[in-house]
């Protein structure tokens, strides 16, 4: 079974009236959020760039937000309404600490109330425009799940959003396995977001990577990755080849 | 040529909101467009909320009007309920959720910007959509395009208030000189715990910038001015 995510690019979705509750176009977008389940928990790292159309507009937008005590939600496309989902979040948590029963929601139930809410706007036609990604650790398992715009729900051991579904995926495909230690699950990441960077044209060189393990969760401080541009063959490429790139 | 005369009131506009150590200064432009016509040449961008809070409006003018004459009339309310001025997180909220819940109708950006005695002078951008965002300083409408490399350049944290005002008059007047929705005069609106002080800077006072000429009245007084020196070496 296939399916792909839709891309923003304004006009994916037509309609003839004008319809007073459809959100049509995102204005302010974030890009790729990479996650991946590793030894203590999940790891998941966004970059802090909030984009207006082609216009790198905003950097310093934390994309990546403990909720509760167990989960962490990572969010990619319009930041309005990755905002209002962190609304509906904290009412949900208020609600579920009020019960003072000595429970607390965990990942699993987290992701299910947003997968609900996602598909219900979408069937709806007024879709909250956003790809979440859903980490956590409760009773020392481990939790790795992401919801699309149009419902779309699954668990699995790395996820990756928008650009990095098609750049991070492959390498994480070939080098994620089970039981990675911090050092190894960061380094990892890492490699992810700097493809993403010479890649993804929305992507900004300021990031931040989330750690959430039994323990709680931690969101590093914001910082830049080194990038290489020292090669020979970029010295000079259409030497051999006027005209050509 | 067709002037469009018929359609709705814009501001192209330059707004800009600034923090400085010890309150903000908001700044913005004067030009109000319907298609190529300046329909005002003069017009007030920055709006007050309260004493303590103003907002700078973009994009269409009536849209900016009425999202600003609601949460003016619900701070108002909040204000007497609470008995102490309203916060500038609670201006920029209340703007937040008309614009988020309005955001298919609305074509509006603000930047809300004030003092508060909790967080002292704080400035939060309200983009396309209903996204809010905290900043030390905020750019908005169409000639802001030309001030983004201006503000990497030139900003930096804990200026005075003179050099965030002379910073807000420069910015705007740049943005002046090459955005056609952007014209007129600068205002400029400084909050802080002392109180509001409002600015006016008139096109013709403002600096010069690449090929721009020094105004004259005619070109007579060019001409009957001492000529130059035949030759001069």
């Amino acid at each position: 079974m296939t399916f792909t995510i839709p891309i923003d690019n304004g006009d994916s979705v037509k309609t003839a009236e004008a319809d007073s509750q459809r959100t049509l176009y995102p204005y302010v977008t974030g890009t790729s959020i990479v996650a991946i389940k590793y030894k203590d928990g999940v790891l998941m790292a966004s970059d802090m760039g909030g984009s207006y159309g082609s216009t790198l507009r905003y950097k310093n937008i934390e994309r990546m937000k403990a909720i509760g005590k167990h989960s962490l939600l990572g969010a990619s496309g319009e930041i309005s309404d990755f905002q209002e989902i962190l609304r509906y979040l904290d009412e949900l948590v208020l609600n579920d600490n009020m019960w003072d029963d000595g429970n607390s929601l965990g990942p699993k139930e987290v992701h299910n109330y947003l997968t609900r809410v996602m598909y219900n706007r979408r069937n709806k036609f007024n879709p909250l425009w956003n790809t979440l990604v859903l980490g956590g650790v409760k009773n020392g398992e481990s939790y790795l799940g992401m919801v699309s715009m149009i419902g779309v729900s699954f668990e699995d051991n790395h996820v990756a959003t928008g650009f990095g579904n098609h750049l991070a995926r492959p390498i994480l495909r070939d080098e994620w396995h089970a039981d990675l230690s911090f050092e190894d699950g960061v380094k990892l990441l890492e490699k992810c977001m700097r493809v993403l960077l010479y890649r993804d044209r929305s992507a900004i060189n300021k990031l931040q990577i989330a750690k959430i393990t039994e323990e709680g969760v931690t969101v590093s401080q914001p910082y830049s990755l080194k990038t290489f541009w020292e090669f020979k063959a970029f010295n000079n490429p259409t030497a051999g080849a006027e005209g050509s790139w | 040529m067709d002037l469009n005369l018929d359609a709705p009131h814009s501001m192209g506009t330059t707004i800009i909101g600034v923090t400085y150590n010890g309150g903000v200064v908001l700044g913005a432009d004067s030009r109000t467009s319907t298609g190529m016509y300046v329909a005002n040449r003069a017009s007030d961008k920055i709006t007050q909320l309260t004493d303590n809070v103003y907002v700078c409006r973009s994009g269409s003018a009536a849209d900016s009007q009425v999202v600003s004459d609601y949460v003016r009339y619900f701070l108002h309310q909040h204000t007497i309920q609470l008995g102490q001025p309203a916060t500038v997180k609670v201006s920029a909220n209340l703007i937040r959720m008309l614009a988020y819940n309005n955001k298919n109708m609305l074509q509006t950006g603000l930047i809300v910007g004030g003092w508060d005695k909790y967080e002292g002078g704080k400035i939060y951008g309200i983009p396309l959509g209903g996204t809010v965002v905290e900043q030390p300083f905020a750019i908005g409408g169409s000639g802001s395009s030309y001030l983004y490399g201006f503000f990497d350049q030139a900003w930096k944290e804990n200026m005075t208030k003179e050099e965030a005002e002379q910073l807000v008059v420069k910015a705007v007047s740049l943005a002046i000189a090459r955005d056609g929705a952007s014209g007129g005069v600068v205002r400029t609106v400084i909050i802080n715990s002392e109180g509001v002080t409002r600015n006016f800077y008139p096109g013709d006072k403002l600096q010069l910038w690449h090929e721009e000429l020094e105004p004259q009245n005619s070109l007579l007084d060019i001409l009957n001015a001492a000529g130059p020196e035949p030759m001069a070496i």
